[in-house]
């Protein structure tokens, strides 16, 4: 319930705010109308605190109202991210062990074409909300959107990618939803119809499950490469449900002046990669590191680096994998040259198979490796290319 | 006007965390604490906005009452106050009600223009208190931000990391600011007089009562998630490592990745 009280002047602030345009100001004073969505923005707007939002307590909700699995879908230049497809995958998973439907939730412009292939990977349904103000991800825009979308289609369950983007817009809305979220699940499954979340703590040291119980919807988010899509199936139709917004400019407290791209237009960011060649102090010079990427090329993979090498100007930091980098869990990490400090273990423990190169058997890279080559990396490395040549070329 | 800056104490990631087997609970005696080093960053930024702008800064952090040490070495790095938010009702908080706890001491202290805080804290690493706390505080958010371009008394010009690059944001303020290091950033230790100053300066304890903080809402009673279980990962076979011939290593490497299937 959103209620006006006698403070309100009638100034309109919050009607720009709207992203519903659910408000009108009559008589000097603002009205909410029939199509609000409880999404919140006008209680922020406001400068006289003169609209309230009444919420329940804190205290278990009817959650039987609450169904189907939502996946926010992330889009980059041209189409979907890869992560989103890997949520579908999980969500779907998880909402036929419900009985319950598998929905995408699409905000963008002239975004409706990939309506087709997000239903190919899973989704039943997808919430579609188009305006070119849309186009770019904004916190306050993109929160009032999917907050009241949430509010009122009440999902049981909404997974977010682990991105820069969804870990900026999830916590909000998990405040404004007043629920919980869990980070970076490396495990997502029911157990007595509730959402069982395993992540780990502590730098990959120990393990949590975790769940929501007396609030809904239960969120999480999850990193690139850790769930699995399934294969499309291009035969499925999805529902959609166009959803009417307004979002408006003005109100917005916080714009993106501009955009610089450090990644090249081809490139993948390494959290996307399947396959990731990194390399450290122990490559020796920046032209050594031209190496690295020979190996990353002919597995097809991208190029990693180590906070040192990346301190040394060897690689941009768009490249650094750990701690004060990017976490990374991709199918193949190749480590040269990197020791293996526990900032950068951090980063990189959860990929599936570790290979370490290295000239120092007592490098604790060597702890976490499933594969390790001790000697001189100027000699394994081309000869490692050329095993991995030979195989290609045997196909 | 006062920037706040929220801070956490963490466990140094150097020393290996323990389960005790009994309670399925961390073992916390015995091991050191350090400020997080994303909220030293944070602190360490807010006090170049200060050097420009002016202004008072409050470091401001939840946690048990040895977090003493943590405020005071940010008292010596430069802060002017510090608040300490200690409670047994806190205890068991998770993202949503410490960062609804922090809210209610930030509202307290009033007049706020920025509030700082680290990206994330070393030992959760969930990123999610800074945009909740945004969120109970009414205000906007950046996240991920390496560098503070230029700031005045009305808005804020801020680069932050994007999955591709960079993006450059104007914020007004109000504004809550996640801040992200640079590869380059070394967190420093004050120099000793400044240590002994530190205990000079302003500090503040609150407790539930003090903040008149609604108790239903703290601590685990106000949590909507529920650790269940906690436990150590699974163990990873030992790896296999070649120390011989790096010919033969590199063709036993490969022939295991293609066995494997990652090669396509």
């Amino acid at each position: 319930m959103i209620e006006i009280t006698s403070d309100c002047t009638g100034c309109g602030r919050c009607v720009k705010w709207c992203p519903f345009g659910a408000i009108e100001v009559v008589e000097g004073k603002a009205q909410i109308q029939v199509n609000c969505t409880l999404c919140g923005s006008c209680v922020q707007a406001c400068e006289l605190g003169a609209i309230k939002m009444k919420k329940e307590p804190l205290k278990p909700k009817d959650l039987s109202e609450y169904k189907d699995v939502w996946v926010f879908v992330e889009r980059k230049d041209r189409g979907i991210r890869e992560v989103t497809f890997e949520l579908l995958g999980k969500a779907r998973e998880l909402a036929q062990k419900l009985g319950e439907k598998t929905c995408a939730v699409l905000l963008g412009e002239n975004v409706e074409p990939f309506c087709k292939e997000l239903a190919a990977y899973g989704a039943d349904k997808i919430y579609l909300a188009e305006h070119p103000h849309l186009h770019e991800y904004n916190t306050d825009v993109y929160t009032s959107i999917i907050g009241g979308l949430i509010s009122k289609y009440k999902p049981s369950i909404v997974l977010y990618p682990a991105t820069k983007t969804g870990r900026d817009l999830a916590p909000r809305l998990a405040a404004l939803l007043e629920t919980g979220l869990t980070a970076d699940c490396t495990g997502l499954d029911i157990k007595d119809r509730q959402l069982l979340q395993s992540r780990p703590a502590f730098g990959g040291n120990i393990m949590a499950d975790i769940l929501c119980p007396a609030r809904r919807p239960q969120m999480a988010t999850v990193r690139p490469n850790v769930m699995k899509k399934t294969s499309p199936d291009h035969e499925r139709k999805p529902v959609v449900i166009n959803i009417p917004v307004q979002p408006k400019l003005e109100g917005i407290r916080a714009v993106v002046k501009e955009s610089l791209r450090t990644l090249k237009e081809e490139e993948k960011s390494i959290e996307e990669a399947n396959i990731i060649v990194s390399g450290g102090r122990g490559i020796g010079s920046k032209d050594n590191f031209q190496l690295v990427e020979n190996l990353a090329k002919v597995v097809g993979g991208a190029v990693g680096a180590s906070r040192a090498a990346v301190e040394l100007g060897w690689k941009p930091k768009s490249c650094q994998v750990g701690q004060s980098g990017k976490t990374v869990s991709p199918e193949l990490y190749i480590a040269i040259g990197i020791s293996g400090a526990i900032q950068h273990l951090v980063g990189m423990r959860e990929s599936k198979i570790i290979v370490a190169i290295n000239k120092d058997p007592e490098a604790p890279i060597f702890n976490v490796a499933d594969y390790g080559i001790v000697g001189d990396l100027h000699k394994v490395v081309p000869m490692l290319i050329e095993e991995f040549q030979k195989v290609k070329n045997r196909k | 006007m006062t920037h706040i800056v929220c801070v956490k104490q963490v466990p140094d990631p150097e020393t290996k965390v323990k389960i005790n087997p009994d309670t399925n609970t961390l073992v916390r005696e015995g091991v050191p604490s350090i400020l997080n080093p994303f909220d030293q960053f944070a602190l360490e930024e807010c006090i170049r906005v200060k050097n420009k702008i002016g202004g008072k800064i409050t470091a401001v952090s939840m946690g048990p009452l040895q977090a003493r040490t943590t405020l005071l070495k940010c008292l010596a790095l430069g802060a002017d106050e510090a608040v300490l938010l200690s409670d047994n009702l806190f205890a068991g908080s998770d993202t949503f009600t410490t960062s609804y706890i922090l809210s209610v001491a930030i509202k307290k202290i009033k007049d706020f223009d920025i509030v700082f805080c680290g990206q994330q804290a070393i030992d959760g690493d969930t990123g999610q208190v800074g945009p909740e706390l945004a969120h109970h505080l009414g205000i906007s958010q950046v996240t991920y931000v390496e560098e503070i371009i230029s700031i005045d008394e009305r808005k804020s010009v801020v680069k932050s990391i994007s999955d591709e690059g960079y993006k450059i944001v104007e914020a007004k303020l109000p504004v809550l600011l996640a801040m992200f290091p640079p590869s380059s950033f070394k967190p420093s230790n004050p120099p000793l007089r400044n240590i002994l100053q530190a205990k000079q300066k302003k500090f503040i304890n609150w407790d539930a009562k003090k903040l008149g903080i609604d108790e239903t809402r703290c601590g685990l009673a106000g949590s909507p998630t529920r650790v269940i279980r906690i436990y150590p990962p699974p163990l990873k076979k030992k790896g296999i490592i070649f120390k011989e011939e790096p010919e033969v290593a590199c063709k036993k490497v490969v022939e295991e990745l293609l066995g494997k299937g990652v090669l396509k």
